[in-house]
């Protein structure tokens, strides 16, 4: 469903990504991990467009993202996307947060796209929060309405870059059990964190990036059951060791 | 010398009308210069090079001149150009409008550079174009942001009203004037002038000090 082939990718002189390439299949779960600065949050932006490559091909759905004929806003629609920190608009409530694109990109009426917005918030277990703004909610609470708001396009495959890294320890289990959820239902994730706990138990490959190259690229179980590269192995220790 | 303030209260209807005048000039300049201010702040963050030039440009030629050359310039040069006169209102009321655009050019400019670049992220994500983007989730929160600065300049254009005497319009300024000649009443009629424009513009700069406030208190 979605094909990164040999992407590289350039700030200026500085290459950030270097012949990146990965298949993730429809209802596959992927976890891309590796150090800080190694260009995962890098590689998951140019999957929908919102950073541009120089280099290679990436298909979504046998959509070329890279291509200047491409509708990316049409694309982008039908991806969903959740950031670290959030980013709610801030002068809407949680209920408006999720129905603004289903309204003025798919053209849904209110009432219809108010009606799916509440239930995409009982599925995150908000809904009486809908009438919130995101100020009045706790990290774990805005996180989990930015995932509703992602699920309100019915994308075709949901990326997440680094959802936890911005919460409170104790916030971080509410949001994982909703991602956990969502990949038990089959949606197709491509996972930017450092919780190897969510990556052992709902991934089906982990993608291992460091220095902008993705180093390894195998079934979980194979990646946390030993045989993998010094970097692999190096970061790995780190992380765990606690 | 001996103050006789009666004067002020015999010509209170011509004063009055005056305010009226500066006060409709200063609504309708306010919002035609926000009006097109924003469209000019749009222009001027466009990714193509010549438009965010065109819009540069207008912005700077216009805080390079002094305002009440503006004025005359239009005062002249709007009705040579459409052919017949269009009055001294009209020709000031397109001045300030021109004029204040400039300006509030810069300010909108700013509050929309001020809103997180990863709010236009998370609204591109999900499908919403520029120009939706813009309009849905940049513009409304960067207003809201820069109401007080916006109306802190509304207070000086306000002031900058009373510079319509050289177009021959009778605001508050120049009805007090008239009036202070006429009656020889220079001081007694200077001295209100001041005390209402004082309490005028106190009293409104006094009030975007508290909306300011407020506006912290909900963010």
């Amino acid at each position: 469903m979605i094909s990164v082939q040999k992407v590289s990718k350039w700030y200026g002189d500085v290459r950030v990504l270097t012949g990146c390439t990965t298949e993730i299949a429809k209802g596959e779960v992927v976890v891309v991990c590796g150090p800080s600065g190694s260009g995962k949050s890098t590689l998951i932006k140019c999957i929908n467009g919102l950073e541009p490559f120089q280099q290679g091909r990436i298909l979504v759905d046998n959509v070329s993202v890279g291509d200047r004929a491409t509708n990316l806003p049409k694309l982008r629609a039908r991806v969903g996307m959740v950031f670290q920190d959030f980013q709610l608009y801030p002068h809407k409530t949680a209920l408006e947060n999720i129905t603004l694109a289903p309204m003025q990109v798919a053209k849904r009426d209110k009432a219809e796209a108010e009606d799916a917005a509440l239930k995409l918030l009982r599925r995150v277990d908000l809904e009486e929060h809908a009438r919130k703004y995101p100020a009045q909610m706790s990290g774990g609470q805005q996180q989990r309405v930015a995932i509703a708001r992602a699920l309100a396009m019915n994308p075709i495959a949901m990326l997440f870059d680094e959802p936890t890294s911005a919460l409170d320890p104790e916030m971080i289990s509410e949001v994982l059990d909703v991602m956990i959820k969502l990949a038990e239902d089959g949606m197709t994730m491509i996972v930017v964190t450092h919780e190897m706990g969510f990556a052992r138990r709902v991934a089906h490959r982990i993608v291992f990036m460091d220095m902008g190259e993705i180093v390894e690229d195998r079934p979980t179980a194979e990646f946390f059951g030993g045989a993998v590269s010094e970097r692999a192995t190096q970061f790995l220790s780190k992380i765990l060791q606690h | 010398m001996k103050l006789d303030f009666g004067v002020i209260w015999h010509n209170l209807p011509i004063l009055f009308d005056g305010m009226q005048l500066s006060l409709v000039l200063t609504a309708l300049a306010l919002s035609g210069g926000v009006l097109l201010g924003a469209v000019l702040a749009v222009l001027r963050l466009s990714p193509l090079p010549p438009v965010a030039w065109f819009a540069a440009g207008y912005v700077n030629a216009f805080r390079s001149i002094p305002l009440i050359l503006v004025l005359f310039w239009f005062y002249f040069l709007v009705p040579l150009v459409i052919g017949r006169p269009v009055g001294p209102f009209y020709a000031a009321l397109i001045a300030f409008v021109l004029f204040e655009a400039a300006y509030y050019c810069e300010i909108i400019r700013a509050g929309i550079q001020g809103i997180p670049r990863g709010q236009s992220a998370a609204a591109m994500a999900t499908g919403m174009t520029q120009a939706q983007v813009m309009r849905h989730v940049v513009l409304p929160q960067a207003f809201r942001n820069m109401t007080p600065v916006m109306l802190t300049q509304a207070i000086i254009l306000f002031q900058d009203t009373s510079l319509v005497y050289v177009v021959t319009l009778y605001d508050f300024m120049t009805s007090a004037a008239i009036v202070a000649q006429r009656d020889l009443a220079i001081v007694e009629v200077y001295i209100f002038a001041a005390c209402v424009y004082f309490c005028l513009c106190f009293g409104a700069s006094r009030l975007v000090g508290w909306f300011k406030s407020r506006l912290e208190v909900a963010r």
